[in-house]
């Protein structure tokens, strides 16, 4: 900290990053480009949620009858993890519209939502998955002894006990998702730092690149520290139950 | 000569390269009580989940009331709809009501109503001494209270042949009793019953027929008088020997 307030160069780098004129210069439209970034995460993640566990049920399905399934969900996980994220983004958002194809989008918003539904599901049915297994298997066999379907003992039985152990990990998926709608920037998308690199553009100041960071960090901060609250809260009613 | 409820012939099962059932005959008559003792790893509570089709046999065959159930043919779920197993860890939802524990497989596997299923549910636990704990969650209840409820949840939808695991190894002593008289209970009801047990003094009591299994076979069998007195197997005799030395019998 000290090394950097008495550098030489830090009256320019204050000018250029910490200009409070630029802060609220650049605010008004750094914000409305942030509540689209909200919007967009809203919805991603409602869908990865659902999408994600539904393909790690099929996942976790046993017996030779679903090999075709858990094969198709397997190489999905295996190819989507393998490619970076903003590749994915910028193959989609520019690459289906521009296939021009009748009763396709071509919002480029839809698209960029759609490659972090698509990347992040892969990774989020892993953590599903984790959780699945972390439920005993006599669990698995009480629900089959008494005649639920493979796919009913994972709705009504497994898949409630392994959410609630795995609700850390997903909260840490969220934090990472809220930060990683910036992506769609890539495209052209007008959201919050599209916003504050317009500005940047316009202006040669780039204050509105921290006023961007700070409104991406009202929404992070708050969702870790909850985690955290959630985390400890949980261990303290397990082991309240196990003595 | 009727037909028998259960039928099994030349079992057998490996888990990769540990043979733990060979060649196992066992037949079970309609309200006949059959015991299964021997030392743990010797292959009674894979017997009873391979009953339960919750383990895949790789030889021989399984027949209930007749008909092949590890054929191939059968709809393994309809299968155990017709018997209900009790396990040593009890086993119960933990994220759910005792009456959510019991009425989840009438109401998911038989389409019953809700209010159909809670009542009859709440016969059982009536009839188990356990209506006030209905709406507790597993971890209220003791371990006996718990191993009961499995118990409950197992009859609840009408099996013709109770299987039992261990199902007192996991209780403390003073809890035994009351899950072991249920089961006598059971009995005077006329459930065809197969029991695995270390209760030496309860497998005596209350069986008709007594199975010694060891290292994946049947050594010997008959009724609890001439096995537990008389045992024909010096290996069968040996472990009698050792269970009277520790006091259990």
């Amino acid at each position: 900290m000290w090394v950097v307030l008495t550098s030489e160069a830090w009256p320019t780098v204050q000018r250029q990053f910490f200009s409070w004129f630029h802060f609220r210069e650049s605010f008004p439209d750094v914000l409305s480009g942030f509540w689209l970034d909200i919007q967009m995460f809203l919805v991603a993640e409602v869908l990865i949620l659902v999408f994600a566990l539904v393909l790690a049920m099929i996942r976790s399905l046993r017996g030779p009858a679903f090999f075709p399934l858990r094969a198709i969900v397997v190489t999905y996980i295996d190819l989507i993890r393998g490619i970076p994220m903003l590749l994915l983004i910028l193959l989609l958002g520019f690459g289906v519209p521009a296939l021009q194809l009748s009763g396709v989008p071509t919002s480029r918003i839809f698209w960029g939502v759609a490659a972090l539904v698509i990347s992040y599901s892969a990774y989020t049915a892993e953590v599903y998955r984790a959780g699945i297994e972390s439920v005993h298997e006599s669990q698995r066999m009480s629900a089959r002894s008494i005649g639920l379907t493979q796919v009913q003992a994972l709705r009504f039985v497994i898949v409630p006990q392994a959410i609630r152990n795995v609700i850390p990990a997903l909260l840490n998926g969220l934090v990472s998702l809220q930060k990683d709608v910036a992506l769609v920037f890539v495209l052209g998308v007008r959201e919050g730092l599209a916003e504050a690199d317009i500005y940047n553009a316009r202006t040669f100041n780039y204050t509105s690149y921290i006023a961007a960071a700070v409104l991406f960090l009202l929404i992070s901060v708050p969702i870790a520290r909850f985690t955290d609250w959630y985390t400890e809260r949980d261990r303290r009613r397990r082991q309240a139950m196990s003595t | 000569m009727s037909v028998p409820k259960l039928e099994i012939e030349s079992l057998s099962k490996a888990f990769e390269s540990k043979v733990v059932l060979s060649d196992v005959d066992l037949k079970v008559d309609p309200h006949d009580v059959v015991c299964l003792i021997g030392s743990s790893g010797s292959g009674k509570s894979t017997l009873l989940k391979c009953i339960n089709l919750l383990i895949p046999i790789d030889g021989g065959d399984i027949r209930l009331d007749g008909l092949s159930i590890t054929s191939g043919e059968v709809n393994p779920n309809q299968v155990r709809q017709e018997m209900g197993i009790v396990f040593q860890a009890f086993n119960l939802f933990p994220h759910m009501k005792v009456i959510d524990n019991i009425t989840l497989g009438p109401r998911k596997v038989h389409g019953e109503d809700r209010d159909v299923a809670e009542e009859r549910a709440r016969e059982l636990l009536d009839q188990f001494n356990l209506s006030e704990k209905a709406d507790d969650y597993p971890d209220r209840l003791s371990g006996g209270q718990q191993q009961r409820v499995a118990i409950v949840r197992a009859l609840a939808h009408q099996p013709q042949l109770m299987l039992f695991d261990e199902v007192t190894s996991a209780l403390d002593p003073e809890l035994v009793a009351e899950v072991l008289n249920v089961i006598r209970g059971l009995k005077e009801s006329g459930m065809t019953m197969l029991i695995a047990t270390h209760e030496m003094g309860f497998a005596r009591d209350v069986s008709d027929r007594v199975c010694f299994l060891d290292q994946g076979k049947i050594l010997e069998q008959g009724p609890p008088n001439e096995l537990f007195k008389n045992p024909q197997q010096p290996r069968t005799r040996q472990f009698l020997q050792r269970i009277v030395e520790a006091g259990r019998l």
